[in-house]
C-alpha cells in the first residue's frame, strides 16, 4: 500500500511537467436549416492519454468517473448511447450531423476478454439507467439484437468479432430534464461557463428536436499509433422552431434562441468554439448577416458538400473585449441487388427479428422494402397498461458510404471541427451516414379490458353451460327404453312364434 | 336442457313447436318489429356519456379568432379555383407552404367501370394536395386529419378557407403531440380513396396513384369539413361510412359537447332534437329519426367523405355546415373555435379512441341505442326462421320415426320415401347462376348492349340488371319433374328444398346483422314472412305477390319512397322510379370504387336466396 501511494505522488508531482494528459475541446455549430429551423449541436470532447483498461488510474480530473470506472470494470470498448426526442426530418432539414432514432439507443462493442457478454451486457444497461436516468433497464433479450453488417467500431479496433457487438432500441422512451441533468454534470465544468450556459432546460425542451448523446471510445494517442487514449464525446442536438417562435421571421440569435449569453469561458477547456454555417445556399442567393463580426472563417467538407463557417474562438481574448458576453445573431435580408442477407428470425418472447441487407441502391430510383406480419393475440398478462395506444416497432437504420462530390483533404484530425471526426472516412473520396426511420405504431387485436369479469363469465357460461349439453344432445340418441322385458317363457315363445311366421310379441 | 334429454319433454315440446309452428312465428314476428318500434322510445335510449378520460375531464379554452382571414383565404382560394378550373394545386402548395406547413401533392386518375351520369364523370384525374404539421418533439408516430373536398362550383371554398386559417393558428401553438394533415381532396370519394390507399401503402381497388407520400403515422381520427356559405345556423353531422359502418360514440360526444359550450346547434340526419321527450310527437319525431338512420345505414354508402376512413380503423365523422332561414347565425370563428376544441382534445388521446360504443343507432343526437338493446328486435325476427326450420326438421324426423316403425306413423302422402338430392341440384344451380349473372354481366356486357340498343353505358347497365333480376324469376323452375319422372313432385323434395333456403338465409341474415345491424334487419322484416310462407300448397297469387313484394329489388324501391316520406319530400311514382334506377347505379358504381358488400351481397346471396324460395312456391 505505502509502495503504491508513493508511486501515486510521484506520478501526481510528475504531471504539471509533462505535456497535459487529459484535455476538454467544446464547441457549438448552428446551422440554419432549409425549411427556417435552427440546429445546434453541441460537441463536448474529453480526451484522457490514459489506458483505462489496466486498472491502474484511479485519479480522474476531466473524464468523469462514473463512466471511467464503468469502462473499466465492465470490460467496454465501445459505448454508444443517445436519448432523443422528436425527429429529425432529414427531407425538410437535410442531413443531421449525427442522428439517432426517437427514444433511447444504446450499442456496445465489449472487449474480447469478456466472458459472458451478455450478463455485462444486463449489467451495463442497468448501471447506466441509474446515471442516466433513464428506463435502460428495460433492455432485455426480446430488444437486444447482434447485428453483423452494420454499427462497426468507430474507434480504435483489433478485430470486429460481432459476437462482442449488442445493440437495442427503446423508441417509447421519452426525454426530459431529468435525463439532461446527470448528462450535464459529466461535463468538466457544469454548466457553469463556457457553452454549457447555455443548456437551459426550458429552452431546451422547448424545441422541435433534441437528441443527447454520449459517446466513449478508444483512439489513437498520436500518428504513430503506438498508444490508446480515451475520448468521451458528448453531443446534444436540437432544432428550434424559429418560425413559431419568432412569429414568422426567421430571423435567430443565442439569446432567443437559449435565453442566455455566452459570458465567459470554461477555465478547463482548450478549445472552445462557436461554429455558424453560413455557406450559400445554391438554389436563392440569400444573404447571410452574422453579427458579431468572425474572427475566422473556416472552409471545410462536410457530407460531401462545401460549408463554410463563421467561427469564433471563445479562448481568444480579443472576443470578450468589447462586451462581456457573446450573442451571436443572424439575419436574412431576403432495385436492385443485394449480395448480403442476414435475417435471424425471432424467438417469441426471447429475442426479435434481426434483418439486415447490403444493398447497392442506382441513382435516382426509389428502393422499398416491405416486411409482412401477421397480428397475433398476446397472452392477457403481456399487454402493457394502455395496449390501444399500438405497439412500437424501433427505427429501422440504414448506413452508407455516400461518395463525396468534392474531394476532402486529409487534413489532420485533431484540427478539424469535432462534428466532421466522429465517423471515421478511410479516404476522401466518401463520407459516412447513418440515417434512421421514424418507428412506426402498430395496432395488436386487443381484447375488451373493459370488462373482462363479465367477457369471462360469460364465456365460460356459453361454453360449459350450452355448448356441453348440445354437444351431448347432438351426439347421443335417446330410446325410450321398454319398462318390462320378459323372461324365459317369452323367449321361448318367440321362437316358436319365429317358427310358426307370426311376429314375436 | 334437461328439459331437452329427456326423451318425454322432448317430444312433448315438439309436439308443442309443430302444433303452434303459426301462431309462434306470428308472435315472433310481431315482437320483433314491436321492439325495433320502440326503441326510438326515449327511456330505452339512454343519454351519451363521454367515456374516454383523456377526453373527458379537462375543458379547453379555445383562443381561435381568426374568422375573417377564413373568409379572405377563401374568396382568394375561390379565385384560384376558378381561374384554374378546378384544384388550384400551386395555389394551395404555395400557400400551406408560407404557413409554414410540409406540403406534398398526390395526383390519382381513376377509370369508372361505367360512366356516372348523376356526377357526370368517367375517366377521373385529379391531385390531392395535403400539408403536414408537424409536432414539435413527437417522433411522427401518430397524426389526426382535418380534410376539406374541393367540389366544382362555389361548394366548400369556405371549408377550405377556414382549413387553411385553423393551419396557420395551428402552427404557432406548441402543443401539439400528433402531427395534423391538413388535406384537401378532388373528386370527394375518388380522392380520398386514392389518398388512404396511398397513405397506408396498399391498393384495393383500382386507382393509380403516384408519388411517394409525406407520412405521419398511424391516423388517430379525422374530421371531413363542409361548409359552403360565410355564416352557418347549425351543423349537421354525419356518422355512417362504407358498409353502414360507424365511428366510435366518442368522436360523436366530443362534437356534441363542443357545440354545447359553445351554442352551436347541430343536427344528425337533419333533425334537430325536441326538448320534450314524453309526448306522442317527440316519439315520432325520433323515430323518424332513428328510421333515417337505419336507412342510411343499410344503403352502405359513406354519407361523407369521412365514410373511407373507418375501413382503416380511423374514427371519423363529417361535418356540414348548414345555412338555412333561422335567425341565429354564427360566424366562422365560433366555427373555427369548435373545430380548434375538437383537435385539441384528440391531441389529448393516449389511446386510439376505443371505450365508447362503436354498434349503435341514434333516435337523437344525445340518446344513443346500444347493440344490446337494438339486437333482440333482429333475434325474434331470425326465431321465426329458426321456427320453420325446426318445424320441418321435426317433421322429417317423425317420418323417420315413423318408418322405422315404432309408434303411429303420422299420415303423410309418401309414395316414394327418397326423392334423392338430385332433384335439389338443378334449381340450386340455377339460382346461383342467375345470382352470378346478376353479378357479372351488367358491367361485362355493357359494350354489347350499347352496340344492339340506343341507350347510354349507364343505362344499358341499369337495365340489364333489371332484366337478368326479372329472368331470373322466369327461368325453368320445374327441372325436377324432369328428373323424377313426371312423379309430379313430391312433398319431400320442396320441404328440403325450403329447409336448404330457409338454412342459408338465416345464416346470410344472421351474418349480415353483425356487420350492418340495418341492411340484417330491413332484409329480414321484408324476406322472413314471405320466407316462412313460402309453399307450393297454399293460395298461390297471393303467396307469389307476398313473395315478390319481399324482393330485394322492390324493398329498394320502398326504401327510397320511405326516405323521401320521412324527410318530408315525398317523391312521386315516377320520380321514385328515376331515383330507383340512380340508386342500382349507385350501388353497382359504390362496389366497383370503393368495394362496398352491398351489391355483391345482394346479388350472389340474397338474390338466389330468394329465387330458391321463388322455386318452392313453384314447385307443383
Amino acid at each position: 500500500m505505502l509502495a503504491a501511494a508513493a508511486l501515486l505522488l510521484l506520478l501526481l508531482a510528475a504531471g504539471p511537467g509533462r505535456a497535459r494528459r487529459d484535455a476538454l475541446r467544446e464547441e457549438l455549430l448552428l446551422s440554419p436549416l432549409p425549411a427556417g429551423e435552427v440546429a445546434a449541436t453541441f460537441q463536448f470532447r474529453t480526451r484522457w492519454d490514459a489506458d483505462l483498461q489496466r486498472g491502474a488510474v484511479s485519479h480522474y480530473r476531466l473524464f468523469p468517473k462514473a463512466l471511467g470506472r464503468l469502462v473499466a470494470a465492465l470490460g467496454v470498448r465501445e459505448l454508444h448511447l443517445a436519448l432523443t426526442q422528436g425527429f429529425w426530418r432529414t427531407q425538410a432539414w437535410g442531413q443531421p450531423p449525427l442522428q439517432a432514432p426517437a427514444g433511447a439507443e444504446l450499442w456496445v462493442w465489449f472487449q474480447p476478454t469478456v466472458t459472458n457478454v451478455d450478463k455485462a451486457w444486463k449489467e451495463l444497461s442497468n448501471v447506466l439507467s441509474g446515471i442516466f436516468c433513464a428506463s435502460l433497464n428495460f433492455i432485455d433479450s426480446t430488444n437486444t439484437v447482434t447485428p453483423t453488417a452494420s454499427f462497426k467500431p468507430l474507434g480504435l479496433a483489433n478485430g470486429t468479432d460481432h459476437h462482442l457487438l449488442r445493440y437495442a432500441v427503446l423508441p417509447r422512451e421519452v426525454v426530459c430534464t431529468e435525463n439532461l441533468t446527470p448528462w450535464k454534470k459529466l461535463l468538466p465544468c457544469g454548466s457553469k461557463a463556457g457553452l454549457a450556459v447555455l443548456l437551459k432546460a426550458e429552452r431546451l425542451f422547448h424545441s422541435s428536436y433534441h437528441s443527447q448523446a454520449v459517446h466513449i471510445r478508444p483512439v489513437c494517442r498520436d500518428a504513430s499509433c503506438l498508444a490508446v487514449s480515451w475520448e468521451l464525446r458528448q453531443t446534444l442536438t436540437v432544432v428550434f422552431d424559429t418560425f413559431s417562435s419568432g412569429q414568422g421571421k426567421k430571423d435567430w440569435s443565442l439569446f432567443k434562441m437559449f435565453s442566455r449569453t455566452l459570458t465567459d469561458t470554461c477555465p478547463l477547456a482548450s478549445q472552445s468554439k462557436v461554429y455558424v454555417d453560413i455557406s450559400p445556399k445554391n438554389k436563392e442567393k440569400e444573404l447571410l448577416e452574422v453579427t458579431p463580426t468572425p474572427a475566422s472563417v473556416h472552409e471545410a467538407i462536410v457530407q460531401g458538400d462545401k460549408r463554410t463557417y463563421a467561427v469564433y474562438d471563445l479562448l481568444s481574448p480579443s472576443l470578450f473585449n468589447t462586451s462581456r458576453s457573446l450573442n451571436v445573431q443572424l439575419k436574412w435580408k431576403r432495385p436492385q441487388d443485394s449480395c448480403y442477407i442476414h435475417y435471424q428470425p425471432a424467438q417469441d418472447r426471447r429475442r426479435p427479428h434481426l434483418l439486415e441487407m447490403l444493398i447497392q441502391l442506382p441513382a435516382n430510383s426509389v428502393t422499398k422494402i416491405t416486411i409482412q406480419f401477421e397480428r397475433a393475440l398476446l397472452k392477457w398478462t403481456e399487454y402493457p397498461p394502455d395496449p390501444n395506444h399500438g405497439f412500437y416497432v424501433s427505427s429501422s437504420v440504414l448506413s452508407a458510404l455516400v461518395p463525396s462530390i468534392s474531394a476532402m483533404k486529409n487534413m489532420d484530425v485533431e484540427q478539424s471541427p469535432l462534428f466532421t471526426s466522429l465517423f471515421p472516412s478511410s479516404d476522401g473520396s466518401s463520407y459516412f451516414v447513418r440515417l434512421y426511420t421514424e418507428p412506426l405504431l402498430v395496432n395488436l387485436p386487443t381484447p375488451d379490458f373493459s370488462m373482462p369479469y363479465n367477457v369471462i363469465c360469460l364465456t365460460c357460461t356459453v361454453v360449459a353451460v350450452c355448448y356441453g349439453s348440445f354437444y351431448n344432445l347432438l351426439t347421443r340418441t335417446f330410446h325410450v327404453e321398454e319398462p318390462s322385458r320378459g323372461g324365459l317363457a317369452k323367449r321361448l315363445a318367440n321362437v316358436i312364434r319365429k317358427f310358426r311366421g307370426v311376429p314375436p310379441l | 336442457m334437461g328439459l331437452l334429454s329427456d326423451p318425454h319433454c322432448r317430444r312433448a315440446l315438439s309436439r308443442l313447436v309443430l302444433r303452434l309452428n303459426t301462431p309462434l312465428c306470428v308472435l315472433s314476428y310481431v315482437a320483433g318489429l314491436g321492439w325495433f318500434l320502440a326503441l326510438a322510445f326515449q327511456p330505452l335510449a339512454p343519454r351519451t356519456y363521454m367515456s374516454e378520460n383523456a377526453m373527458g375531464s379537462t375543458m379547453v379554452e379555445e383562443q381561435f379568432v381568426f374568422g375573417e382571414r377564413a373568409l379572405s383565404y377563401a374568396r382568394e382560394f375561390a379565385g384560384h379555383k376558378k381561374k384554374a378550373g378546378g384544384m388550384p394545386v400551386a395555389w394551395l402548395e404555395k400557400t400551406m407552404w408560407n404557413l409554414g406547413l410540409e406540403v406534398h401533392k398526390q395526383p390519382f386518375s381513376r377509370t369508372l367501370p361505367f360512366p356516372d351520369e348523376t356526377r357526370e364523370r368517367y375517366m377521373v384525374k385529379g391531385t390531392n394536395v395535403y400539408g403536414i404539421l408537424r409536432a414539435p418533439r413527437a417522433a411522427s408516430t401518430e397524426a389526426l386529419v382535418l380534410s376539406v373536398p374541393c367540389s366544382e362550383g362555389p361548394h366548400n371554398n369556405q371549408a377550405v378557407g377556414l382549413m387553411l386559417a385553423l393551419a396557420s393558428y395551428f402552427r404557432g401553438q406548441i402543443y401539439w403531440a400528433k402531427d395534423i394533415i391538413f388535406l384537401v381532396n378532388e373528386h370527394d370519394l375518388l380522392g380520398m380513396e386514392a389518398w388512404l390507399e396511398a397513405y397506408h401503402d396498399v391498393n384495393i381497388t383500382e386507382v393509380r396513384s403516384s408519388g411517394t407520400l409525406g407520412r405521419a403515422g398511424a391516423i388517430q381520427a379525422a374530421i371531413a369539413l363542409e361548409l359552403s356559405s360565410d355564416v352557418v345556423t347549425s351543423f349537421d353531422v354525419a356518422v355512417e361510412g362504407l358498409n353502414g359502418q360507424l365511428p366510435n360514440l366518442d368522436l360523436l360526444n366530443l362534437f356534441h359537447a363542443f357545440c354545447q359550450k359553445n351554442g352551436l346547434l347541430c343536427t344528425i340526419q337533419g333533425k334537430l332534437q325536441r326538448s320534450d321527450w314524453d309526448s306522442l310527437p317527440a316519439y315520432a319525431h325520433s323515430l323518424q329519426t332513428l328510421l333515417l338512420m337505419v336507412l342510411a345505414q343499410a344503403s352502405g354508402r359513406p354519407r361523407g367523405d369521412h365514410g373511407l376512413f373507418l375501413r382503416y380503423r380511423i374514427e371519423a365523422i363529417t361535418l356540414r355546415g348548414i345555412n338555412s332561414f333561422r335567425q341565429y347565425k354564427y360566424d366562422m370563428t365560433t366555427v373555427g373555435k369548435t373545430l380548434e376544441g375538437m383537435f385539441r382534445k384528440l391531441n389529448n388521446l393516449l389511446e386510439r379512441l376505443h371505450q365508447s360504443y362503436f354498434f349503435y343507432l341514434l333516435p337523437s343526437l344525445s340518446r344513443f341505442v346500444s347493440i344490446g338493446v337494438y339486437m333482440p328486435a333482429f333475434g325474434f325476427l331470425i326465431l321465426v326462421l329458426i321456427l320453420k326450420i325446426s318445424f320441418w326438421a321435426e317433421r322429417e324426423g317423425s317420418v323417420g320415426r315413423g318408418e322405422g316403425g315404432q309408434g303411429p306413423s303420422p299420415p303423410l302422402p309418401l309414395p316414394e320415401s327418397r326423392p334423392g338430392l338430385l332433384a335439389l341440384v338443378p334449381p340450386l344451380l340455377i339460382c346461383h347462376a342467375a345470382g352470378l349473372a346478376l353479378y357479372f354481366l351488367p358491367v361485362l356486357g355493357q359494350r354489347v348492349a350499347t352496340q344492339h340498343f340506343p341507350v347510354s353505358e349507364s343505362e344499358a347497365v341499369v337495365l340489364t340488371v333489371i332484366a337478368i333480376y326479372v329472368a331470373g324469376m322466369a327461368l325453368p323452375h320445374n327441372t325436377h319433374r324432369v328428373l323424377a319422372g313426371g312423379g309430379g313432385g313430391s312433398d319431400r323434395g320442396w320441404m328440403t328444398l325450403k329447409l336448404l333456403a330457409l338454412l342459408a338465409l338465416a345464416l346470410q341474415l344472421g351474418c349480415l346483422a353483425l356487420l350492418n345491424f340495418s341492411l340484417g334487419f330491413l332484409l329480414a322484416a321484408t324476406m322472413v314472412p314471405a320466407a316462412a310462407a313460402a309453399a307450393p300448397t297454399g293460395p298461390k297469387p297471393v303467396l307469389a305477390a307476398l313473395l315478390v313484394l319481399a324482393t330485394p329489388a322492390v324493398t329498394l324501391l320502398l326504401a327510397i319512397f320511405l326516405q323521401r316520406e320521412l324527410l318530408e319530400a315525398p317523391a312521386s311514382a315516377g320520380e321514385g322510379w328515376q331515383l330507383f334506377l340512380a340508386a342500382l347505379a349507385e350501388g353497382l358504381l359504390q362496389h366497383h370504387l370503393y368495394g362496398s358488400f352491398l351489391c355483391p351481397f345482394l346479388a350472389l346471396g340474397a338474390y338466389p336466396c330468394w329465387l330458391l324460395f321463388w322455386n318452392v312456391l313453384f314447385w307443383k
